[in-house]
């Protein structure tokens, strides 16, 4: 699983960052959440706006910060 | 929780919330003068009870409004606007996208993408930039907080003006062609994707999509409301009546350039800035001079500046805060001029 939190560094995007951090320790997965804050590299995946979450290249939203249970659930999701 | 018990707790809450902000008016005279028996007519009485006053109104105002606003926006997103605004022409593209300014989600973290996915989904650069103008410039939080303290006529003035500004000044941008001074690196970005996001569409998922914009942005924002009504409360106490008449006042030609140099810098946003305008205002500081400040103060910020940096030159950024201030300049002289 390759996890990646796209922003410029703006709070939103930290507390996504911290509230993935928390979801994957709270689901017992022991994968590192890749930051990723140059626009250039923002701008491949085609989003409006920030902070989004991209798991195994695929964009699962943009533009909000879930809470902790919300990323557990939407993480999951994907592993299965 | 089923849809009818959710209408059913909204509608008490309602009730609760008109009942006690219809007394938050005696409420505050009465802790002032009753409680802490502070002389009525000191400075320091007058102090108090605008802040006691004005903290309780301005907080509630903006949970009711910024829960109703986060539920309309939940049928608008960065990607359906731009579906609207692709295809369209300068003049009523301009239009359309300072409206939809107002209603579609926006903080000004996002404005790189939000650029970016405009422009290359063919969206004119002025067009782009009026909805850049008048999403920060003309929100719900100006709106409601006008509303609240000066009545609709202000807010009004407030919203029409700022989208004129916004309209006008993109429309300006558009006829001065600076495509070439957008950074050559945002050309080379992939045309964006048709859906990234798709908006929740069940009702209970708005409802939810509104609370969350209250716990968000209230919890935001409450410091600087209850900071800017604390500056307004010490003006509206211990500033003599004539002191901003005559610094901000209508005769002072100066004082509309000089209310947008110092405004441009200052980083607030409307929760924060409108009680002191309201203090300000009682002062006998001039509509047109004070409507030009707050429109700089929340409209035009460096912090936002510095980002748009990254896909903008210099020299279009020069443009884009000249084009701008000068609209908020003409509509300051003018309100002057008008009342």
């Amino acid at each position: 699983m390759n996890i990646k939190v796209l922003g410029s560094g703006c709070s939103n995007c930290k507390r996504l960052e911290v509230n993935t951090k928390k979801a994957l320790k709270q689901l017992g997965i022991d994968v590192p959440v890749i930051e990723i804050k140059e626009y250039a590299v923002i701008m491949k995946y085609g989003i409006m706006s920030t902070p989004a979450l991209v798991i195994d290249e695929k964009v699962l939203f943009t533009g909000k910060v879930p809470s902790v249970n919300e990323l557990a659930e939407i993480i999951s999701k994907v592993k299965k | 929780m089923t849809a009818k018990k959710q209408i059913v707790i909204g509608l008490a809450l309602l009730v609760i919330w008109g009942i006690i902000y219809s007394q938050l008016q005696s409420a505050s005279k009465w802790l002032t003068y009753s409680v802490f028996s502070i002389p009525v007519g000191s400075h320091l009485g007058g102090s108090v009870e605008f802040f006691l006053y004005d903290t309780p109104k301005v907080l509630m105002l903006l949970v009711i409004v910024v829960f109703v606003v986060g539920i309309i926006r939940s049928f608008f997103t960065p990607e359906r606007t731009r579906a609207i605004l692709a295809g369209r022409k300068e003049s009523l593209g301009n239009v359309l996208a300072a409206l939809l300014g107002v209603v579609t989600p926006f903080c000004s973290c996002s404005a790189v993408p939000l650029f970016i996915g405009f422009v290359t989904a063919g969206i004119p650069l002025g067009v782009t930039f009026s909805f850049l103008i008048s999403a920060p410039m003309v929100n719900e939080i100006a709106l409601v907080l006008l509303y609240g303290i000066f009545g609709w006529k202000v807010a009004l003035i407030y919203m029409s003006t700022g989208l004129a500004v916004a309209i006008v000044s993109g429309w300006v941008i558009g006829r001065l062609h600076m495509e070439r001074y957008i950074e050559d690196w945002v050309r080379e970005a992939p045309p964006p994707l048709t859906s990234t996001a798709s908006a929740s569409e069940i009702w209970s998922e708005r409802v939810k999509h509104g609370s969350e914009a209250v716990r968000e942005i209230v919890g935001k924002v409450w410091i600087y409301v209850i900071l800017g009504i604390a500056v307004g409360a010490f003006i509206h106490g211990y500033v003599p009546e004539a002191f901003m008449a005559s610094i901000m006042g209508k005769d002072a030609w100066w004082s509309v350039p000089v209310a947008v140099l110092v405004g441009v810098p200052l980083y607030s946003n409307a929760a924060g800035i409108i009680p002191v305008v309201h203090a300000l205002l009682e002062k006998g500081a001039a509509i047109g001079t004070v409507l030009a400040f707050m429109m700089s103060v929340i409209g035009l910020s460096l912090p936002e500046t510095f980002i748009l940096r990254k896909v903008l030159k210099l020299q279009l950024i020069a443009v884009f805060v000249g084009v701008v201030a000068s609209g908020i300049m003409i509509v300051g002289y003018l309100f002057n001029f008008l009342f």
